[in-house]
């Protein structure tokens, strides 16, 4: 496969579902696709000691994480059968109910993009140098930590 | 030498700083941390990881060369 430069993953705020639907639309004249696999993921509104969270504010090392977002396509375009794959991840703040991580894998056949998916989620989540601010209702803040 | 030290993070927030250049002679990691963590004692009891021009490194690393530094606190994506 030819060589790219790392593409900018970053957008600013919370991804929308008008977004995420003209990404699909895009695909229809990708006629070799039998299957695409989405991930989206949303901010909770966890309870803390009693405070709710109402917004995650994002920031990256970005530079580092477009690098390794590029790093983790490559590994996955050589470890499954893939027609193509997109990533935006939110930067700045998303407020609860709102999309942060949109993953969007397609491929002819339906098996691969179950496995593939779940790979490229793990990987951005163990990986990215990304950083969450979890603000509560208080406007007090906690950082996020991935388990 | 120059380095340019990076915070992100809860690590900008406990220096109250983004961005630095330091001067230092060539230094290993664990001697480049031990400096910071002196500047900044918040750092004393936090969890990160060092990464040298956007590669993650361990303690022994030398830095032998103008790199940029950057410290960073456990990753949230998703």
């Amino acid at each position: 496969m030819e060589k790219k430069k790392p593409k900018n993953v970053f957008v600013q705020g919370a991804i929308s579902s008008k977004f995420i639907g003209e990404s699909i639309a895009k695909h229809q004249t990708k006629t070799s696709i039998g299957a695409h696999n989405i991930f989206l993921g949303q901010v909770r509104a966890d309870e803390i000691d009693g405070k709710v969270i109402t917004a995650i504010d994002y920031t990256a090392y970005e530079e580092m994480a477009n690098q390794k977002f590029h790093e983790i396509r490559e590994a996955t375009f050589a470890k499954y059968n893939l027609t193509c794959m997109h990533i935006y991840h939110s930067l700045g703040a998303v407020t609860a109910g709102e999309i942060c991580l949109f993953v969007f894998v397609s491929s002819p056949r339906r098996k691969v993009v179950f496995e593939a998916l779940e790979f490229v989620v793990e990987a951005i989540k163990a990986d990215v140098p990304v950083f969450g601010k979890e603000v509560f209702e208080d406007e007090t803040h906690q950082w996020k930590q991935n388990t | 030498m120059q380095l340019t030290i990076k915070y992100f993070g809860m690590l900008a927030e406990a220096t109250s700083t983004a961005e630095e250049r330091l001067q230092t002679d060539i230094c290993s990691v664990a001697d480049l941390l031990k400096k910071l963590k002196n500047q900044y004692p918040k750092l004393h009891d936090k969890d990160f990881k060092v990464a040298i021009n956007q590669e993650l490194v361990n303690n022994n690393y030398m830095i032998n060369n103008e790199v940029e530094v950057a410290l960073l606190p456990p990753f949230a994506g998703g």
